[in-house]
């Protein structure tokens, strides 16, 4: 699924550079369940993007089925992020004046699914993740876990190959936070998905099957099983 | 979801909207306004030339009086307007009636309109004469002059019974104005919109008769009707009686002649044969009365061509302010309002795309592409444009009444005619009953728009120059609202391409990476 190959990026800061990734090498197989882990500001939201494509390395490639991320024009990316990837944001990043039905059907707008199309499937997904009678409930009426999953089946109802999720559970507290990571568990397992979760929780990284560690922009990673 | 999406967004901040909407509004009322005052003094001057000037000419062509001449008018003196170069005998019994030009208006050559009329891209010219009626009666005293007796008395039926010392106090003169008419030409000259109330018109018959059409007015005052019989003078201080064939009533604010009568006959009585002292000139269009006003001074060197152009720089009076105000101040104001308007649109535009930097770079990653968050703002941004359009097409209205409603009269006068540049007659004043314009405050309120003002009728209260009043009507036009509302909307159009352009520059990791 991913091959990254001697990744880096670099990021002016005044009149210095912060080398926010150095030669990062991994790869990711299709359905592998990913967990990296590392002190703040060592690159790992970094990765998580570049992964994404949201932003795009200084030097290296960053292979995606065949596509190398690092060279593909930003209208294809719209594309790729708009049909392959998933994002989960530790923020939820909801939009705030819709509710969270209208929030899953934002990422139904860019396949051009018809009006009455995204909001059935919008409704099925909240459903799925047991929110069906907070559809019409704006974000600031719901819980930090009910905002969590909403932001989760906006992620899926696209049917992803890939999850992304920067600190899923940062903002929640301990018994939401094992409600999300099951939930997300249960949803890697069940749809096949490519999991790549940022964490710095060591009880999340360890259910991951691969734990990759972050340190001075630099990525080792080890089997957890 | 596109229309969803602006109208919550529009929600959340709607304080912001409201002020973005209103700034608009007033740019857009303001435009309104202003527009509309300005078409009101357009058309309150269109009006004013109108009743000075005449509609249906595009052109007049007079001559001044050489210098130290009295053209072919009153001298000043008794001698003179009695016609004698000597002093006349006590006892003397004087009973004139003359009929001249008045000493204002040169004559020109009747061959001139044939002439103008042959021209190209004129569609028809016509000669007329303005001529004053001037009967003095009574008895000449022996001349014992004391201090206040230099004058006439005017417009009294008495025979003098003031003091027998005073001079003038033994003469009764009355005047009365005449016009001289082409018949052939009925379209242009004085009788143009006259209507006749009583009576008939001339017809082509008349033209060697000595017949009169006399103005409404007139007739009422001097209790004559169709079928009396009124005397006009000559050169010589003879009258001749005039069978009144027609009372004509001319529009209400025009000032009209008292009498009209035929054009060779006035040319014959006044002594001016072969002779007028206006041509009324009509172009084929109104693009070509520049050319043909051109033509036309050089044809006839030494005239005063005189066109709507012209005669407009010649009136002053708070007209003149007003129209100023409107096309200058007004006009730059309200351009002014408009880009402060527009800017403050953009910049809040802007800075409410930045706080939602977050937001986009969400939308992005979920793949959103530019254009489409470009087009969400940009669709919030003209949607509060429409609003302030609306709000300000309101207070558009609200500024015209209230401009209509507490502006004041504008007053319009003609320079005096020193130099035979304004209107036929120019600044002739009449003596006795004759009007100058005293009625002249009733001009229609303005409800001309657009067009051509001196073409259709003509009014011969163009023959005299003074003040008039015309009351101010600002108009607004289902085309100056549109034009509001599309200024409303490209305002928008405006703000939210700068806001568009902001969100789109953006890449989605550095809009995640900001704080929100």
């Amino acid at each position: 699924m991913y091959k990254l190959t001697n990744v880096t990026k670099d990021y002016p800061k005044g009149r210095e550079t912060v080398h926010a990734l150095r030669g990062v090498n991994v790869e990711i197989p299709d359905g592998e369940w990913m967990a990296i882990q590392g002190p703040t500001g060592h690159g790992k939201t970094t990765l998580l993007q570049i992964l994404g494509g949201l932003d795009r390395p200084t030097s290296g490639s960053v292979d995606f089925d065949g596509r190398d991320l690092a060279r593909t024009r930003e209208t294809a990316m719209t594309k790729v992020r708009a049909n392959s990837i998933g994002f989960i944001f530790q923020t939820f990043n909801l939009i705030p004046t819709l509710s969270a039905q209208e929030n899953v059907e934002t990422a139904l707008v860019p396949l051009g699914v018809s009006g009455a199309s995204r909001r059935a499937r919008a409704a099925e997904a909240l459903n799925s993740l047991g929110l069906g009678d907070r559809l019409r409930h704006l974000p600031g009426e719901l819980s930090g876990g009910q905002q969590q999953r909403v932001a989760i089946a906006r992620a899926l109802v696209k049917e992803p190959t890939v999850l992304l999720a920067d600190e899923p559970t940062g903002n929640l507290d301990e018994d939401t936070r094992d409600e999300i990571i099951g939930l997300l568990e249960k949803l890697w397992q069940d749809n096949g998905l490519t999991l790549v979760i940022v964490t710095h929780d060591s009880s999340i990284a360890r259910r991951a099957q691969r734990l990759g560690t972050m340190r001075n922009g630099k990525l080792t990673v080890k089997q957890t099983v | 979801m596109f229309f969803t999406y602006i109208g919550r967004e529009l929600r959340r901040r709607m304080r912001q909207s409201i002020f973005i909407a209103i700034g608009l509004a007033l740019g857009i009322g303001l435009v309104i306004t202003v527009t509309a005052a300005s078409a009101g003094v357009k058309n309150a001057q269109a009006s004013v030339l109108h009743s000075l000037y005449g509609v249906g000419t595009d052109i007049t062509v007079t001559k001044a009086p050489a210098a130290g001449s009295t053209g072919n008018g009153f001298g000043f003196g008794f001698r003179q307007s009695i016609g004698s170069t000597s002093r006349p005998k006590a006892g003397s019994k004087i009973d004139n009636n003359t009929l001249s030009a008045g000493g204002t208006l040169a004559s020109l050559a009747s061959s001139n309109v044939t002439s103008i009329a042959k021209m190209d891209n004129v569609a028809a010219a016509a000669g007329g004469l303005t001529l004053n009626d001037r009967m003095i009666s009574g008895t000449v005293p022996a001349l014992n002059f004391n201090g206040g007796g230099g004058g006439f008395r005017n417009g009294s039926s008495s025979s003098g019974s003031g003091n027998p010392s005073s001079f003038g106090a033994n003469f009764n003169i009355n005047s009365f104005t005449v016009n001289g008419v082409d018949i052939a030409n009925g379209e242009l000259g004085p009788l143009s919109t006259g209507k006749v109330s009583s009576g008939r018109t001339f017809t082509t018959a008349d033209n060697a008769a000595d017949v009169a059409l006399v103005d409404s007015s007139y007739a009422t005052q001097n209790k004559l009707k169709v079928g009396s019989t009124i005397a006009v003078g000559n050169s010589k201080n003879a009258a001749t009686n005039f069978k009144v064939v027609g009372i004509v009533s001319e529009p209400a604010g025009d000032n009209p002649a008292d009498v009209y009568i035929p054009l060779g006959v006035a040319q014959s009585l006044a002594n001016l044969k072969n002779d007028v002292n206006t041509i009324y000139v009509t172009a084929s269009n109104s693009g070509d009365i520049s050319s043909v006003a051109s033509s036309i001074s050089k044809a006839v060197p030494g005239s005063t061509v005189t066109d709507q152009n012209t005669l407009a720089s010649e009136v002053t009076g708070s007209i003149s302010s007003a129209a100023s105000l409107a096309n200058n101040l007004g006009k730059w104001l309200a351009i002014a309002v408009l880009i402060a308007a527009f800017l403050l649109a953009s910049l809040l535009t802007m800075a409410a795309v930045t706080r939602r930097i977050r937001e986009f770079g969400t939308l992005k990653a979920l793949g959103w592409k530019s254009r489409r968050i470009v087009f969400q703002v940009m669709g919030e941004a003209v949607a509060i444009g429409i609003v302030g359009g609306v709000i300000g097409v309101g207070l558009g209205f609200a500024g015209v009444a209230l401009v209509n409603k507490f502006s004041s009269p504008l007053t319009a006068s003609l320079a005096s005619n020193t130099t035979g540049s304004a209107t036929p007659g120019g600044a002739r004043q009449f003596g006795g009953g004759g009007g100058f314009g005293g009625g002249g405050g009733g001009f229609p309120t303005s409800g001309t728009s657009g067009g051509n003002p001196f073409r259709g009728a003509f009014s011969s209260a163009a023959r005299t120059a003074g003040t008039v009043t015309e009351h101010l009507h600002a108009p607004v036009t289902i085309g100056v609202i549109i034009v509001a509302v599309g200024l409303a909307i490209l305002g928008g159009l405006i703000a939210g391409a700068f806001g568009g352009w902001r969100a789109a520059r953006l890449r989605p990791a550095d809009a995640l990476s900001k704080v929100a």
